[in-house]
């Protein structure tokens, strides 16, 4: 796409961040409220000699790019909660396998079908635990359509550095706000691309990591007869049910992404210098978040944000640091029941007092709803979270 | 620091655990195509994939195709092994998704020789609806579905093609459901080629097999096979020589046969069992109907 200056929706500029990543296979199903980033990308992929699946569903969808990756293509699919329920199952393949890829889960309100076509945040902790055993990931929460142009980008990066599948974590108003996108020439774009092999096929252990715990990656048809496998491996990739090597495994998984946090992680702080109360936001609501900053300073009240940009990992570091240098309380925003909420009250680790402003879905927190907190918590008149 | 380091005790040195790569135990004539360190085999005596896996390297070495050309993926199950044998790109997916991921590997790379090698329940019960749609589509790969009409590897239970009486580990009191006819599946989903055979049938099976890598489109291959330890010991195929037996002496070849003719009969699991070519035609791969569309899109917009 021409340099400069879009007006484009978050979904649009999600497919278009794809593609200045490089992405070349898009395999998906369609959901609402992420069908545009299909759409968009079945339009666009002929002119990029792309390849775009429509599959018979979700399983399908994230399994196929998962083949794609390991065929040498960037690939990523895009989804909303039905879908990505399904895709728990392939999204561990892939963390098991380390293969790059990205997935969009453009959320909406749930449990199950739930509210369609309206935001909600209920799917945080399921990019974090929703497939089965331990593992590390990586989620980007975009903001605007400038983000999501962005951090798809980014999420390309990750996944090709730290050899994962990386979630753009959206929500519905994002998706589907439409706002100015600036896209930059691409010789300004930073890729990444996945680390190749050093050693000759007769010597390469494809499971093997380099000092930064991330394993070269030889793509199928490069002559290295890589054999890959969800079942616990070893170095070389042979299935094994010894403990130790599971533990060596499973421990690198989660440590491939723990010991390169620095390098992962992103947030965001608004007025936090003097903040006796911090709000955490992230996704939509963090824009009607940042104006209850604005209402509660003109009201006199010393409050900052702290929004995280990468959910996974979190800034456990920076939450404790606040918690234990001033910081009296945390007011956690978010579109669910209290997920993150549950993170800043263990980060905190007891340094401060934490406080939800919950929302069930169908749209998003108004600035004026987070100010009433606000007073409310000043004014003693709600219970902290751990009550 | 950006993490909290509370668990970093518990971490193991990754960088002294460089092993060195298996090696050569080498006199079997296949040995270029075995990751040879990983024999023996988990396979149970007298099971039936030894020689189905045998017929396809056999097919893939007579074939030409370069090793480094060829990809295999399996499923899960005693079938979904196999890719953990072949010393080419083999991958081990998830249950009833090696389809999909097969899917997106040709397509990421169509010059990739591919072969799905797994068994009747992970491609026809968990992925039997990712089996109809690439038929549908006839993405150019080839699917060898080992059939041993139970779920082998997880102690012998009832399956999509389990015939219909028969007794397994959870049809106690004997089965009441309908098996698939697996090739009037494939057929009447899409695929341009159709066989079955036994592992009574190796020369057969062989010739079928490599006819399906040289083809263009989706190929689908079903080979019954001996499982005396699943489901042989509960239906009087005690061991693989009497289920040998039985292929030798109960098998009819029909080529050409209609699929739809073929169906094992679901009340009898010793009845009378059709085998041979019953599909062999030409249609055009999503690939080449793709790219059609796409390059008549590509001039539209006065793109390259």
């Amino acid at each position: 796409m021409e340099p400069g200056v879009h007006f484009m929706d978050g979904n649009t500029a999600c497919a278009e961040g794809a593609i200045a990543a490089g992405c070349t296979f898009f395999a998906g199903y369609p959901i609402t409220p992420a069908s545009e980033i299909l759409e968009r990308i079945a339009n666009r992929f002929p002119e990029i000699h792309g390849s775009y699946l429509q599959m018979e569903d979700e399983l399908a969808s994230i399994t196929a790019i998962l083949g794609a990756s390991w065929a040498g293509r960037k690939a990523m699919t895009a989804t909303s909660g039905p879908g990505f329920s399904l895709m728990m199952e392939n999204y561990g393949l892939g963390l098991m396998t380390e293969t790059p890829c990205v997935i969009a889960n453009v959320m909406r309100g749930g449990p199950s079908t739930g509210l369609p076509t309206k935001v909600a945040q209920g799917d945080v902790m399921q990019t974090r635990w929703g497939t089965h055993g331990d593992v590390g990931v990586i989620v980007l929460v975009p903001s605007s359509p400038q983000e999501m142009f962005d951090l798809t980008i980014e999420a390309f990066n990750m996944s090709e550095k730290y050899r994962l599948p990386v979630i753009v974590l959206s929500d519905e108003m994002v998706s589907h706000m439409t706002e100015k996108v600036e896209i930059p020439p691409k010789e300004e774009l930073n890729i990444i691309d996945r680390k190749k092999p050093k050693d000759p096929p007769s010597e390469f252990l494809p499971f093997c990591p380099d000092e930064d715990l991330v394993p070269p990656m030889a793509n199928a048809g490069e002559g290295y007869s890589v054999h890959v496998t969800g079942l616990t491996h070893d170095e070389e990739g042979h299935p094994s049910v010894d403990e130790k090597t599971q533990n060596r495994l499973v421990t690198r998984l989660i440590d491939k992404i723990r010991k390169n946090a620095d390098d992962i992680l992103k947030y965001d702080e608004y007025k936090t210098d003097d903040a006796d109360m911090i709000i955490v936001a992230y996704g939509s609501v963090y824009r009607a978040a940042t104006e209850a900053v604005d209402m509660a300073r003109d009201q006199g009240y010393k409050v900052g944000l702290l929004r995280p940009i990468t959910i996974w990992p979190f800034p456990e570091e920076r939450i404790y640091d606040l918690a234990r240098n001033g910081t009296k309380t945390f007011l956690v925003a978010e579109i669910n029941f209290g997920q993150i909420v549950f993170e800043v009250e263990r980060c905190t680790a007891g340094s401060a007092k934490t406080y939800l402003a919950p929302k069930m879905g169908g749209s998003i927190h108004t600035p004026e709803e987070i100010m009433e907190r606000i007073v409310a918590i000043n004014q003693e008149k709600i219970p902290d979270f751990k009550e | 620091m950006s993490i909290r380091k509370s668990r970093d005790w518990f971490s193991p040195d990754y960088m002294d655990q460089k092993p060195k790569k298996g090696a050569s135990h080498g006199l079997h004539p296949l040995d270029n195509y075995l990751r040879k360190d990983r024999i023996p085999h988990i396979w149970c005596p007298g099971c039936g994939l030894g020689i189905t896996l045998n017929a396809y390297l056999r097919a893939l070495k007579d074939s030409g195709i370069a090793p480094e050309n060829t990809a295999v993926v399996s499923g899960i199950g005693c079938s979904g092994r196999a890719a953990g044998y072949v010393d080419v790109d083999s991958f081990h997916v998830t249950h009833g998704r090696a389809i999909p991921f097969a899917t997106g590997l040709k397509v990421g790379n169509r010059d990739l020789v591919t072969t799905v090698f797994s068994g009747d329940g992970d491609l026809f019960a968990i992925g039997g609806n990712h089996f109809i749609h690439a038929a549908r589509r006839n993405v150019d790969f080839n699917v060898i579905c080992v059939n041993n009409f139970n779920y082998g590897m997880t102690g012998g239970q009832a399956g999509p093609t389990t015939p219909t009486e028969a007794e397994t580990s959870t049809t106690p009191w004997g089965g009441f459901e309908q098996p698939f006819n697996l090739p009037a599946v494939a057929a009447g989903a899409g695929a341009v080629y159709v066989a079955r055979w036994t592992t009574y049938h190796v020369e057969e099976l062989i010739k079928s097999l490599k006819e399906a890598l040289d083809k263009k489109g989706f190929c689908f291959i079903e080979i019954l096979s001996p499982c005396p330890t699943g489901y042989g010991r509960k239906v009087g195929l005690k061991t693989g020589v009497t289920t040998m037996r039985y292929f030798k002496e109960n098998c009819e070849v029909k080529n050409d046969a209609d699929p739809t003719d073929v169906a094992l009969d679901p009340k009898d699991p010793k009845s009378k069992i059709i085998v041979g070519k019953f599909i062999d035609r030409e249609a055009p791969t999503y690939q080449d109907e793709r790219g059609k569309v796409f390059e008549a899109a590509r001039s539209k917009l006065g793109v390259k």
